[in-house]
Formats: structure tokens, C-alpha cells, sequence
């Protein structure tokens, strides 16, 4: 009996003496594939360029200059505001959006079809849902293109049923890009919500019904307010990627769609690329993100009290 | 006197269970009309064709002389409170109650002015601004019933509304239940499986078993006189002997009792021939000289009263409930006893 604590606080201090070395691989993991890549990247953002790609170790703002300053195209113009890469930010930002509207408006109904459907078949149609994501994301936007080209199944077909003449130019366009988003992270938007509408206890819409609530008021004041931390949660799981994305806007969107993730992935390319500024743009990009996570957070808090 | 539920040879089939197999039912408006029956007779399916969750198989289901079987559930002036209360759980208490105003299209003030007063009338005004889960279960099951009464429907359903709570708080909710019923006017149709609870709110009950109603009366009815073996059964406790009828007329029938003597007693039976006989325990005094003779093999006490498990001559179980006064006199087991049964106590049973 020597060795046991003898009151509470004792074992909770005996239990957090214990907690420190359970919790080391806790923080390797974070430390090493969270923490670090993050640091090295902010430091990057801050280092020369070398020539053929990789870095010097000179302490520099040029990269942060070059995104948001610019003095002409020779260098020897006052410096003004270089539009360039924020409008880049402003239509990847737009582009994300979009698509998570998108993926809103058809998840949400798929998530409550198949919520709804008796629990011995929910498996099989989450199962369908999730069955095209077991092909690598690049052969399946690769497809997409052939599906989309002018002279793919979906022109033809829309050709054959008559609703238009001539092929529509959708590949290389913005559409094709919402397409590309849309498809590539539907699920991340079906899953969450299938998940909230599935803990739904229905006894409350008919309640509500009973009280005089039609079907969009029951949808609006009772199934919406239950739901909502699945659909907070779908709308980032989708948004964040989106907005990183470079394999649609690549593959499907042409040089006309360029968003953020092709931007860095350039400068991440070959010889002609640009360490730094690809780690700034980065950093710029994580900073977005986190304003956007924090803004999500407040607004999850202030619906939970 | 108005009928406000008329219920037409309702039928509802689930598949190939029955779980109402034609129930015609007539609720008069402003009455406390209760539905009292074991586990899975049918009270909840009756009760939600009313709300309109479910749909009749087959039947009509009238609201002041209105069909509304076809009506759906947010159109129709009939309020429910849930055996689980169903509150929204994202909504203060007050807001809860008032929601059926707002679907209503009552605006803000208004509503919020009605919802105090229900909660006044359910004691719960000081706990307005709170959610549902920071409420007791009695709490809880008075803002479920403040809810359902503050858009003033013509009738309120209850679905079997106390049995979540414990007995005390049961017993001072059926009392509080039946004087705002009292004071509202409300129709209140009112669920239970719990026949004390049927007995001491209702101004009429009707008894249903396996889908159909078997009888439907005032408490004192379906108590003194049960049409069947089942209602006798079901209400409260009774004693069934076999007895040999030999003429019925008018309510009445002359008998013979397992012992020969000869019995006079109101009856559901219209034909002569062997039927049941139900006698109330605490309707049969001991002494010497009764129609009836028994061996006493146990006695159980109740407190408040005694209970004599005796057998009779023919060999059936007889049970007998004394009161526990300072003068009454407790046979032992093993004693031979005679019973007799007081005026009125017998009722022949149909089946
Ligand atoms: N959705 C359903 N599908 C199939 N059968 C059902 C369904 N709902 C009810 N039943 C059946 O109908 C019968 C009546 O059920 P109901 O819920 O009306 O009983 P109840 O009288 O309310 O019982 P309890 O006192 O236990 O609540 C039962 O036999 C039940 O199994
Ligand atoms: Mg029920």
C-alpha cells in the first residue's frame, strides 16, 4: 500500500508524472512533421534566391517584396502595388468558395438521403460515395479532362440529346476548375454532415411540425441548428484544400484559371524557380488560412452557448 | 355537448401487424379522455394518426365534425407532448414555449408575453432563459406540456407524459395536469399504460387491448363495471370464478355459486351458461356466515390494508383485502373462513 497516493491530488500528480513520457511521441510526431516543415518554411520565406533553385543564407525581404511590390517591369519605376499574385489570391480564395458552396448544395442533400435511408444501407451507399477516391487524385482529374474535352462522352451526349449544336469549350475554363474542386472534395462535405443529420433525433422536426412549423421552417429553426457544427466542419474540410489546390486549376483550368497552388508549385520547379518566394506565398497563404479557421472557430463558439 | 375527436373504425396496419384493428371512438369537447391499455396496444398509433405522423390505414379521424385524415401534421389545431418531451435543445426554455406562436406568425412581444404565462402556469418562470438540459426531468415535462398548451390547440394529445418521473412527482403532476385542464377548457387526450393514473385524473377512459377498445366509461365503469375479462382484469384486481348462470335479463342474471348457493348480480352476459364471475377484493367481508368458504394460506401485509391469499373449496385462488383497523380480527393461515360478498360486488363478465 506504500506506493499508492494517498488523496486525490496525489494521484492526479502521480498520473501527470506518467503523462510525460506516454506523451513523447505526441510531440515527435508534431514536433517533426508539424512544427519543423512550418519553421523551415517561415525561415525560407526570408533567405536569398539562388540562381538554380535552392537558398542562400542571407537574411532578405525580397520574396515578401516581390509579392506585394512593384516597380515596373524593368525595376526602375517608383514602387506600387503589384496586383499580380494578389489577384491570383483573390480568385483561388473565390474559386474555393465557390466550389464549397458548391459542394454544399449537392452534399447536403446526398448527406441527408442517405442519413435517412434504414441503417442497413447507409454502409453501402457510404461505401459508393467514397469508392472513386481509392484512384490516385491525379489519374482521376486527368480523366476529367477527357470526359470534359470537346469531343468527350459529356459534349456527345448533350449533343446526341439535342440540347445543344456544337461542343461546348468547358475544358480550360473556370467551370471546368468547379467541376475539377467540386469532384475532387465532395466527400470531405458529404461525411460531416452525414455524420451530424445521422445524430439527428427526428421526434424533434416531428415536434416542431406539430407545433405549426412547416417543412422549411422545420429545416430552418430545428434540423439547421443541429447540424450545424457538420457543416461548419464540411465547409473547412472542404474550403482549405480547395484553396491550396493545384492538380484542377493544373490539369483542367488552362493558364487563364491559375490559382495559388500552381503558383507555388512553380516556384518549386525545375531551375527556374524561386524557393523563397514560394515559401512566402506559402506563408502568406497559412496566414489566410489560420484568420479563417480563427473566424470559423468564434462563430462555432458563439452558436454552441 | 360537443364532440371534439371522432375516431371512425380506425385501422393501422405496419406490414403484416395489426396495430389498430378498427377503433371507433367518440371525444367530448372539454372532457380529460384517457386511452389506458398494456405496452403495444396501439395508444401511441392512435395518438400520432391524431397528430397526423401517421397515416390511417383505413378510417376517419374527425375534428369538430372535420375530416383530417389528409391534413398535414403543421395544419393541423391538435398539440402533442411527447413521452420524451422532444424539447429543441438549442433553445431556451422560454423560447421553446413559445414556438409554436412564432410558427404561428404571433409576433415578437405577444408571443414572448403568452410563453411567460404558460410557464407561470407550469411554476417555472424563473428558469425562462435556461435550455432544456440544464432542466430536471419534471422540468422538463413542464415546459413540454407549457409548450404544447401556449398556442391554445383544440385538443392536446399526451403521450404517457409522467412515466419518466418518480412517483411522487407522478402523483402531484396528475393532480396539477387535471386542474389545468380544469382551468384551460382544453380537450385532453391522455395516454397511459398506468391504471391508478387513468383512475384518479380522467372524466372517461377507454380500456384498449390489442388494438381495439374494449370499453370506454367513466372510471367508476370500467372499475364497478367491466364488460369483460380482460377490463376487470387490466383495472385494478380481481377474482374470477366459474359460475353456472341460469337466466339473464335486463343487466341481470341469477347464478350458481361453486358452493350451490344461489347469486343475483348485474351482468354483461346475455346468455345463460358458464361465464365468469369478477369480485372485488375489498368488496367480500369475513365472516362466518358468507355465500363463500375458504382456507386462509397467506397473509400479506399492505400497511393501510391486509391481504388474504385464500383458496376456496373448488380449489381456485381467492384474494381477499381487509383494512388494517385496531379491531379487526386476522385469521391465520390455515383457518377456515367464510366470505361474503357485499351488495353489488359481483359482476358476471361476457366472456
Ligand atoms: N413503425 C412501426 N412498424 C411496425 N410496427 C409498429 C410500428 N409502430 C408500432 N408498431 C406496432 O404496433 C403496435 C402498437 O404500438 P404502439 O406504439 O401504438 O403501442 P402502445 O400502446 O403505445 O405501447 P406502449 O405503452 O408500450 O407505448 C405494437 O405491436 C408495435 O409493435
Ligand atoms: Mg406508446
Amino acid at each position: 500500500m506504500a506506493g499508492l497516493p494517498r488523496d486525490e491530488a496525489g494521484t492526479a500528480a502521480s498520473y501527470a508524472s506518467l503523462a510525460r513520457p506516454l506523451l513523447l511521441p505526441t510531440w515527435l510526431i508534431i514536433g517533426v512533421f508539424l512544427l519543423l516543415p512550418v519553421l523551415l518554411m517561415v525561415v525560407y520565406s526570408f533567405l536569398t534566391k539562388e540562381f538554380r533553385g535552392g537558398v542562400e543564407w542571407t537574411f532578405t525581404l525580397a520574396a515578401y517584396e516581390q509579392f506585394f511590390v512593384t516597380r515596373g517591369l524593368f525595376g526602375d519605376e517608383p514602387p506600387s502595388i503589384e496586383w499580380t499574385y494578389i489577384i491570383i489570391f483573390w480568385r483561388s480564395i473565390w474559386q474555393a468558395a465557390l466550389a464549397t458552396l458548391l459542394c454544399l448544395v449537392i452534399g447536403f442533400p446526398t448527406a441527408w438521403f442517405i442519413a435517412t435511408r434504414p441503417p442497413q444501407s447507409r454502409g453501402i451507399w457510404l461505401f459508393l460515395i467514397t469508392i472513386p477516391y481509392w484512384v490516385n487524385l491525379l489519374i482521376r482529374t486527368v480523366s476529367l479532362r477527357f470526359i470534359l474535352r470537346d469531343n468527350g462522352p459529356l459534349n456527345d451526349a448533350l449533343i446526341v440529346t439535342g440540347l445543344i449544336d456544337a461542343p461546348l469549350p468547358i475544358l480550360n475554363s473556370d467551370v471546368a476548375v468547379q467541376i475539377g474542386l467540386f469532384y475532387s472534395y465532395l466527400p470531405f462535405m458529404v461525411l460531416p454532415i452525414y455524420a451530424a443529420v445521422e445524430r439527428f433525433e427526428f421526434a424533434l422536426s416531428e415536434a416542431a411540425a406539430d407545433l405549426y412549423a412547416n417543412r422549411w421552417q422545420v429545416m430552418l429553426h430545428v434540423v439547421l441548428p443541429a447540424v450545424r457544427p457538420g457543416i461548419l466542419a464540411g465547409t473547412i474540410l472542404v474550403f482549405i484544400p480547395a484553396l491550396g489546390a493545384f492538380l484542377a486549376p493544373d490539369l483542367l483550368g488552362g493558364a487563364k484559371a491559375f490559382m495559388i497552388g500552381s503558383l507555388i508549385d512553380e516556384q518549386f520547379r525545375g531551375s527556374q524557380g524561386n524557393w523563397p518566394f514560394g515559401a512566402a506565398i506559402s506563408v502568406i497563404l497559412m496566414t489566410l488560412v489560420l484568420i479563417a479557421l480563427f473566424i470559423q472557430a468564434r462563430a462555432a463558439s458563439r452558436g454552441a452557448s | 355537448m360537443d364532440v371534439a375527436v371522432s375516431i371512425r373504425n380506425a385501422v393501422k396496419r405496419y406490414g403484416a401487424t395489426t396495430a389498430l384493428a378498427g377503433v371507433s371512438l367518440d371525444i367530448t369537447n372539454n372532457a380529460f379522455f384517457t386511452l389506458l391499455g398494456p405496452s403495444g396496444c396501439g395508444k401511441t398509433t392512435l395518438l400520432r394518426m391524431i397528430a397526423g405522423f401517421e397515416a390511417a390505414s383505413e378510417g376517419e379521424i374527425l375534428l369538430f365534425g372535420q375530416n383530417i385524415v389528409d391534413l398535414e401534421p403543421h395544419l393541423r389545431p391538435v398539440n402533442t407532448v411527447f413521452q420524451n418531451y422532444a424539447l429543441f435543445p438549442h433553445m431556451s426554455v422560454i423560447d421553446n414555449v413559445a414556438f409554436g406562436l412564432r410558427m404561428k406568425g404571433v409576433e415578437i412581444a405577444a408571443r414572448r408575453a403568452k410563453a411567460g404565462r404558460m410557464l407561470e402556469l407550469v411554476h417555472l418562470s424563473a428558469l425562462a432563459d435556461r435550455l432544456p438540459s440544464q432542466l430536471s426531468g419534471g422540468q422538463q415535462q413542464r415546459v413540454a406540456l407549457a409548450r404544447a398548451l401556449a398556442p391554445e390547440p383544440k385538443v392536446l394529445l399526451l403521450d404517457e407524459p409522467l412515466s419518466a418521473l418518480d412517483l411522487k412527482l407522478r402523483q402531484a403532476m396528475r393532480v396539477e395536469l387535471k386542474q389545468l385542464q380544469e382551468e384551460t377548457g382544453i380537450t385532453f387526450l391522455f395516454v397511459t399504460h398506468d391504471q391508478d393514473e387513468a383512475l384518479a385524473m380522467s372524466d372517461r377512459i377507454a380500456v384498449m387491448s390489442q388494438g381495439l377498445v374494449q370499453q370506454v366509461g367513466t372510471a367508476r365503469d370500467i372499475y364497478e363495471v367491466p364488460v369483460n375479462r380482460f377490463v376487470a382484469e387490466f383495472i385494478g384486481e380481481t377474482n374470477l370464478i366459474d359460475v353456472e348462470v341460469t337466466r339473464v335479463s335486463d343487466g341481470m342474471a341469477d347464478l350458481v355459486l361453486p358452493s350451490g348457493q344461489r347469486l343475483r348480480c348485474s351482468s354483461a352476459a346475455t346468455a345463460t351458461g358458464r361465464h365468469a364471475l369478477s369480485i372485488r377484493p375489498e368488496r367480500v367481508t369475513v365472516t362466518p356466515d358468507g355465500q363463500l368458504t375458504a382456507t386462509v394460506e397467506r397473509v400479506v401485509y399492505m400497511g393501510s390494508d391486509l391481504r388474504l391469499l385464500t383458496r376456496l373449496e373448488g380449489g381456485r385462488e381467492f384474494t381477499v383485502r381487509i383494512q388494517n383497523a385496531a379491531r379487526t380480527a386476522v385469521p391465520e393461515p390455515g383457518a377456515r373462513i367464510g366470505l361474503k360478498l357485499e351488495e353489488g360486488a359481483a359482476r358476471l363478465l361476457a366472456d
